[in-house]
C-alpha cells in the first residue's frame, strides 16, 4: 500500500531573504531581491540586473569547513548545502555520527555545477598545468556534486542523486522525492535544487534575448510577470529544499509537518505541436496540470491558489490560457495566482525548489504573497481571469487549502506538484 | 632554511587539511600524513600544489610517491632547493 507523504522541514538561500525567517517576511512584504551588478556591464552584457542571495563568509562556515571551503567557487553547490542542511535541521533531524541514515536519502538537482571552477581549470589546462587543478575540481563541477557534497555532511545512506530538467528541476526532485517515499524505499528524502549565479551562468541566456534590457536603472521593476509591459526575465540564483518524509514516520517521531504533498505529474511536449527546445508546447502543458490534479484525487475546483512558473517573457498570457484550460476555470472562477518571481528573479534550476518552500510557507501560515511589478496587467490576462485573483497585495487567509506549482523548462518539459495543508 | 624552520613550514600547509589535532600537535619527522593527520588522501594533490607553491618548485609524480611523511616531503624538497 503507498504512504502518504508530507513535508516535514524546509531551507531556502533566495535573493530576498536567506534563511526561512527572513525569506518569509520578505516574500510577505513583497521585497525585491534584484540588484545592478557592474561586473555585468562592464561584460557588455544587456541585462545587467540580477538577483543574488547574500551569504557572508562568516555564515557560509555554519554550512562548511574552513577545509571545504579552501579554493571552493561553486554557488550552486553553497546554496544547495546551505538550504538542505537547513531543511534537516528545521526537520528535528541530526547529522548521522559513524553509521549513515541508511532510510534517508536526497535527490536534489541543478543544470550545472562548478562553472566558476570549470572556468578555472579551463585556463589552467589549456596552460599545460593539469596538475594544478588541485583535488576539488570534480566534486565541483559534477552535476551531482549539490547531492553529493550534502549527502556527506549529513550522513545520507539511501539514494542520494540529482537530476536535471532545466527550469522544471527543482519541482521534478520534490515528485521523485515523493514517489520514493511513497513507494515506501526511503522514510524521508531531501529534495530541492538550487542555480548558480554569475555571468557565466547567465551569459547563454542573454545572448539568446530573452532577459530584460529595459530595467538596468530600475532593477526591482525589472522581473514584471503578468504585467504588460513584462520584458524577458531577470536572471536569479539560489537554493531551496524539502524534507519530504512519509506521514507515520512524521507522526512517529512528533515532527511538525507543514503540508501534505497529494501527488503530481512530470512530462514533455516532445518538442512537437508547437514545443521547440526553448518553448513550450501547450497541450503538453495542460496535460501535465490536469494529470496532477487527477494523480492528487482532487477535482480542478478544490484549487485555490497557483504558484506559477510565470517568468515576465511574453509567454506568460500562454500560462494562464494553459491553467485556464486545464482547470476548466476562468474570470472570477480561477483561483488566485501568483509569481514569486517578481521579487527574486527567475532563479533558473534552482527556481522550482524556491518557489515551492514559499507556496509551501503560504499553506502552512495563512497568506498569499503579493505579486509585484503587475499593476498593468497585460491586457490577454485580465480579459481571461478577474484582476483580483492576482493579489497586489499581501492577503492573509485560512481559506487556502490546496496549492498547485507548476514549473516548465527547456528541453520542452513540464512538472506539477499539489500540495495540501494538514 | 634549517630542518626545524622546514618542519614548521610544513606544518603551516598541512595545517587546514588535518583531521587529527593531537596528533598534529606532536607532529615529528616519522609523522604519517594520511595515517596519523588522518588528512583526507584527496587532499595530498593539494599539499603538493601547496608545497610547489611555498617553495616555487615542482614535484613530479615519482617524487610525489614518496610524500607520505613529513620525512618523505623534507627530502623532497630538500632535494630541489637544497637544504642541508
Amino acid at each position: 500500500m503507498s504512504k502518504r507523504v508530507v513535508i516535514t522541514g524546509l531551507g531556502v538561500a533566495a535573493p530576498n531573504g536567506v534563511g526561512l525567517e527572513d525569506f518569509e517576511a520578505a516574500i510577505k512584504a513583497g521585497k525585491s531581491g534584484i540588484r545592478y551588478f557592474e561586473e555585468l556591464k562592464a561584460m557588455n552584457f544587456s541585462c545587467c540586473i540580477g538577483g543574488i542571495p547574500e551569504v557572508s563568509e562568516e555564515l557560509k562556515l555554519k554550512y562548511l569547513t574552513p577545509l571545504q571551503l579552501r579554493n571552493f567557487t561553486s554557488s550552486g553547490i553553497l546554496y544547495a548545502c546551505m538550504s538542505g542542511i537547513d531543511a534537516w535541521r528545521d526537520a528535528g533531524l541530526s547529522f548521522a555520527e559513524e553509521e549513515p541514515h541508511w532510510d534517508s536519502g536526497c535527490i536534489f538537482g541543478t543544470g550545472i555545477s562548478g562553472v566558476e571552477k570549470m572556468r578555472e581549470a579551463t585556463y589552467k589546462l589549456d596552460e599545460g598545468k593539469v596538475k594544478r587543478l588541485g583535488s576539488t575540481s570534480v566534486a565541483q563541477t559534477m552535476s551531482s556534486g549539490v547531492s553529493a557534497y550534502l549527502g556527506g555532511i549529513i550522513g545520507l545512506g539511501n539514494q542520494v542523486t540529482t537530476n536535471s530538467s532545466a527550469c522544471a528541476t527543482g519541482t521534478e526532485a520534490i515528485l521523485l522525492a515523493y514517489e520514493r517515499v511513497r513507494a515506501g524505499r526511503a522514510t524521508r528524502m531531501i529534495a530541492g535544487s538550487s542555480g548558480e549565479h554569475g555571468p557565466y551562468i547567465w551569459g547563454g541566456f542573454d545572448a539568446m534575448r530573452v532577459m530584460t534590457y529595459k530595467h538596468n536603472d530600475s532593477p526591482t521593476e525589472g522581473s514584471r510577470p503578468l504585467s504588460a509591459t513584462a520584458s524577458g526575465f531577470v536572471p536569479g540564483s539560489g537554493g531551496g529544499a524539502l524534507v519530504v518524509e512519509s506521514l507515520e514516520s512524521a507522526m512517529e517521531r512528533g515532527a511538525p509537518i507543514y503540508a501534505e504533498i497529494l501527488g503530481g505529474a512530470v512530462n514533455s511536449g516532445g518538442q512537437r505541436l508547437g514545443g521547440t527546445m526553448t518553448a513550450p508546447n501547450s497541450t503538453a502543458v495542460q496535460r501535465c496540470i490536469k494529470s496532477a490534479v487527477e494523480h492528487a484525487g482532487i477535482q480542478a475546483d478544490d484549487i485555490d491558489l497557483i504558484n506559477g512558473h510565470l517568468t515576465a517573457t511574453i509567454k506568460d498570457p500562454v500560462e494562464i490560457e494553459n491553467w485556464a484550460e486545464a482547470l476548466g476555470r476562468k474570470g472570477a472562477d480561477f483561483p488566485y495566482i501568483h509569481s514569486l518571481k517578481s521579487m527574486i528573479g527567475h532563479c533558473l534550476s534552482g527556481a522550482g525548489a524556491i518557489e515551492c518552500v514559499a507556496a509551501i510557507l503560504g499553506l502552512k501560515n495563512e497568506f498569499i504573497f503579493p505579486n509585484t511589478n503587475c499593476d498593468d496587467l497585460h491586457p490577454d490576462i485580465s480579459s481571461l481571469i478577474s484582476p483580483d485573483k492576482i493579489p497586489t497585495k499581501l492577503i492573509h487567509t485560512k481559506d487556502v487549502n490546496i496549492v498547485a506549482k507548476a514549473s516548465f523548462g527547456f528541453g520542452d518539459v513540464n512538472a506539477c506538484l499539489i500540495f495540501k495543508k494538514m | 632554511m634549517n630542518k626545524t624552520e622546514l618542519i614548521e613550514a610544513l606544518k603551516e600547509i598541512a595545517k587546514p587539511y588535518v583531521q587529527d589535532e593531537a596528533a598534529f600537535q606532536n607532529l615529528t619527522e616519522d609523522t604519517k600524513f594520511i595515517d596519523d593527520l588522518k588528512i583526507n588522501s584527496a587532499n595530498l594533490v593539494d599539499i603538493v600544489l601547496d608545497v610547489e607553491d611555498k617553495f616555487d618548485i615542482l614535484i613530479e609524480d615519482e617524487a610525489m610517491e614518496n610524500m607520505l611523511t613529513v620525512k618523505g616531503a623534507m627530502d623532497i624538497i630538500t632535494e630541489k632547493i637544497g637544504v642541508k
